[in-house]
């Protein structure tokens, strides 16, 4: 094991010395390259936050023929995402096979105890890192996070319900945060998807949520819900007006309103441990490639993703950090499953 | 007025050459998809979708919605010939699609199958046409509580759909919701009955267990009776089409009950495969004809049908309206929607009516279109149970076992097709009847979820499902249906008078 950390460790710093090498120069003759199709797996359902964004990796890699070879988008959502994860750690050595993540790379081994763990992969990079946002129904009487807060107190414990995705994942972990902090008590009702939580939240059927940015645009646009807060250490830079009154820049952050609570879902790349350095160089460079290009950077704008991107050591040691974060927020929250 | 305006405007869109090449090319694709099971019309739009970004959006979402609806009619096909059903939603059209096949008529099953689905997305695009607004609002009012109460619905106009004897039927449908437990579950996040094995957390896919019930245990028994497909040869002729058409006008309230239900169940959103099945159990339960189902009579197939492909297209209008897909393949869309730059959701319609209308326009020429594609091909289709099965069973077991594989892409539910197939053997050796397991894995899971979602909303409460008068009156309906064979049976003693009951007052 830390045998093979070394390993990962000086593959990587090679790693981003020759990343930024690419960027400079047109990759040498002699560089890695992949030599038949490369699997891009997603530990999520079809038509997902995760599913999009490697759908529209692959076709912007295929429109602007960025690989010699085809790629193609598999899901393995099962169990949480745990299929897809263990498909990976099961394919050491493998250099055609990608995996993009969600919070769920931490979530679900803590969870569930299904016996996988980030340092079981290579980390390659970090594409975006996806905003949350407190969400009300529009016609609701709270202007800000605090007078939601203060009214969720008031009621009692369990009277406000906060509608989230899946189970002890991070949508649930937020609102454990909140609740930790200020000592509010919400009924988290778990739904399978963020487009349903969305509607819930227009309906009324429950109080608030956490909705991503992309799952709650159009709904605010139509004058439907209110963006409170959003969780993040500055306020998203996007100033382009979305509704009459306000861009995504006039969101204020939940810390300016007195909820200091960070949380970004990690939007990034790995690949099977044991892989050869030259193949995550290669990777590297093709993921600044597909930075580049305008199709994502509309894709950026429109999910207002904070765009971020790391590689290397910068990256693992997000990565670590982050999983610290998630072991924490869970522990107190009670999530980690029962150790038998 | 302004509706009709606009969908002409939609037809310019749409009827340009290219467009309409692009409607033919995704309905080909579509019927080849629902023709291989398992690979579903989600997986499928899923894969061509990269293809689609240099294309123009509209031209995008024409052919890629042009694949769903051959999805949508080509299900249809192995159910009625072999069996297996190619998609979920074509499990119901198995219980007379297959009998008729058996007893020769074959091309007149998939002639119904294919015209009623017509009907029923023709229903469902002019609603979508006329409505679309309200019923977006009308959607909202589903939460937790509504959704338990649809599929209570569902359940209860289905049970004791299977004749035989009533214990074997919850026994079966027990079974069903065990296997659905299975895996993880979305309200705690825990692993559940996997018995620390990493590879039971997929759970049991639906796909896998109705591929292996009807499929694999339908060739186990050809197998048994000497290798060739029983039953009379298909009589292939090519009027076998109008023929039947003059027969369907006779279901029109099948029809009518089987759109209205689709139309609903893809709002809100259940999905296709529950209306298929609600639709079935309740055109069993109110048709003159209902005694026969089972046997291979044709309204059987037209019920479902109608239903699926209803469901399959309002399915769409969420989606659009909502941002909130009502099918698997509704969600990959929405997700092309994203890529292609724009945003899903009350503020498509205004901003972007030459794509919605375009699309609208769409459903109508795809369908169309897709209708004379696959009636056109009735009677090849028709010809397939000609040639000898020990040419046909191979292949089949090799389509069964890539289906079933594509579902999770894992080899342990080729396995588990297999194990399933000799389970669908037994049960039809021991006479149980398959339906109610199938039905309780694909609705377990969903039931289960929304009936602890409402007991979170509540606070534990039963009263959740009479708290308003939407949730009371689904409610109310599905008791009613559930009892409606002791309520008609009271209703007709009540009619036949007493003079029977005084002759025999030991009743």
């Amino acid at each position: 094991m830390i045998d093979f950390l070394k390993k990962s460790l000086a593959a990587l710093s090679v790693a981003v010395l020759a990343g930024a090498g690419i960027l400079v120069t047109a990759s040498p003759a002699d560089a890695w390259e992949p030599t038949r199709t490369v699997e891009f797996i997603v530990p999520a359902g079809a038509g997902g936050g995760a599913d999009q964004m490697a759908r529209m990796i692959q076709g912007i890699v295929q429109k602007h023929k960025l690989i010699p070879q085809s790629m193609v988008v598999i899901n393995k959502s099962g169990g949480a995402g745990a299929d897809g994860f263990l498909d990976v750690k099961a394919s050491k050595g493998n250099p055609h096979k990608l995996i993009i993540t969600l919070s769920n790379l931490f979530t679900t081994p803590l969870a569930t105890g299904v016996p996988f763990n980030w340092t079981d992969l290579t980390p390659v990079a970090m594409l975006a890192l996806d905003e949350f946002v407190l969400w009300v129904p529009a016609d609701a009487p709270y202007k800000t996070a605090k007078e939601y807060v203060d009214a969720a107190k008031k009621a009692g414990p369990g009277k406000f319900k906060m509608a989230g995705t899946g189970s002890k994942q991070e949508d649930q972990i937020i609102t454990a945060a909140v609740e930790q902090q200020t000592g509010a008590k919400f009924a988290y009702v778990p739904f399978k998807g963020g487009g349903t939580v969305a509607k819930q939240l227009v309906g009324k059927h429950v109080n608030s949520s956490v909705n991503n940015p992309i799952e709650g645009v159009s709904h605010w646009r139509a004058g439907n819900l209110r963006p409170l807060c959003v969780f993040d250490g500055q306020r998203i830079a996007l100033k382009q007006k979305i509704t009459k009154e306000m861009s995504w820049n006039d969101i204020p952050t939940c810390k300016e309103e007195g909820l200091d609570i960070e949380y970004l879902m990690l939007r990034g790349i790995f690949m099977p441990g044991g892989v050869p350095a030259d193949a995550v160089d290669y990777y590297v460079g093709l993921f600044k490639k597909v930075r580049e290009t305008p199709e994502w950077k509309q894709f950026m704008g429109n999910g207002a993703f904070n765009t971020t991107f790391m590689s290397g050591k910068e990256y693992r040691d997000w990565v670590a950090k982050a999983e610290t974060t998630h072991k924490s927020l869970m522990t107190k929250a009670g999530f980690l499953a029962a150790k038998k | 007025m302004e509706a009709v305006d606009s969908l002409f405007h939609g037809f310019a869109v749409a009827l340009t050459a290219q467009n309409i090449m692009y409607m033919v090319v995704g309905i080909l694709l579509g019927v080849l998809i629902g023709v291989l099971p398992g690979l579903g019309g989600a997986n499928g739009v899923a894969i061509l979708l990269p293809l689609t970004f240099s294309m123009s959006p509209t031209s995008a979402i024409i052919m890629l919605s042009c694949i769903y609806w051959g999805a949508l009619f080509g299900g249809a096909i192995t159910s009625i010939l072999f069996n297996i059903p190619g998609e979920p939603w074509s499990v119901a059209t198995t219980f007379d699609g297959f009998p008729m096949a058996r007893a020769g008529r074959a091309g007149e099953a998939l002639t119904a199958a294919f015209t009623s689905s017509f009907v029923g997305a023709l229903i469902a695009v002019i609603v979508l046409t006329f409505l679309a607004p309200i019923i977006a609002e009308f959607s909202l009012r589903f939460g937790p509580a509504e959704f338990f109460a649809v599929q209570l619905l569902t359940f209860c106009s289905f049970v004791g759909l299977g004749g035989g004897s009533p214990w074997k039927t919850v026994a079966s449908m027990m079974l069903g919701f065990a296997l659905a437990a299975v895996g993880i579950d979305t309200v705690t996040g825990q692993l559940r009955m996997t018995f620390g094995s990493v590879e039971m957390i997929r759970g049991f896919d639906f796909l896998v267990a109705v591929i292996g019930l009807f499929g694999v245990g339908e060739i186990l028994l050809t197998m048994e009776e000497g290798l060739a497909f029983k039953g009379e040869r298909p009589k292939i002729n090519a009027r076998v089409v109008l023929d039947t058409w003059k027969e369907l006008p006779r279901y029109w309230i099948t029809s009518l009950r089987g759109a209205f239900i689709g139309c609903w169940m893809g709002i809100t959103p259940g999905g296709a495969t529950p209306a298929s099945f609600m639709s079935y159990g309740l055109a069993k339960r109110f048709s003159k004809n209902g005694p026969q189902f089972g046997s291979g009579h044709i309204e059987g197939v037209v019920a479902p049908e109608t239903a699926a492909h209803a469901a399959g297209t309002s399915a769409l209008l969420p989606m659009l309206t909502l941002g909130i897909p009502g099918s698997p393949t509704a969600a990959v869309l929405l997700g092309g929607l994203l890529i292609w730059g724009l945003q899903p959701g009350p503020m498509l319609f205004i901003e972007q009516p030459d794509f919605v209308w375009g699309l609208i326009a769409s459903m109508y020429l795809g369908n169309v279109v897709g209708l004379i594609i696959v009636l056109t091909t009735v009677p090849w289709w028709a010809a397939i149970l000609r040639v000898p099965f020990s040419v046909v069973g191979p292949v089949i077991v090799v389509i069964c076992s890539i289906g079933a594989y594509t579902v999770h892409n894992a080899f342990l539910d080729i396995v588990l097709m297999l194990v399933f197939g000799v389970v669908g053997y037994v049960f039809k050796k021991l006479q149980y009847p398959l339906a109610p397991l199938v039905l309780a894995l694909v609705l377990g899971d969903m039931a289960e979820s929304a009936f602890r979602q409402s007991m979170i909303l509540s606070g534990g409460s039963l009263s959740i499902f009479w708290s308003n008068g939407l949730v009371s009156s689904i409610t109310a309906l599905a008791i009613f249906v559930l009892f409606w064979p002791q309520i008609s049976a009271g209703i007709a003693r009540l009619v036949s008078g007493r003079a029977a009951k005084q002759n025999s007052p030991g009743d």
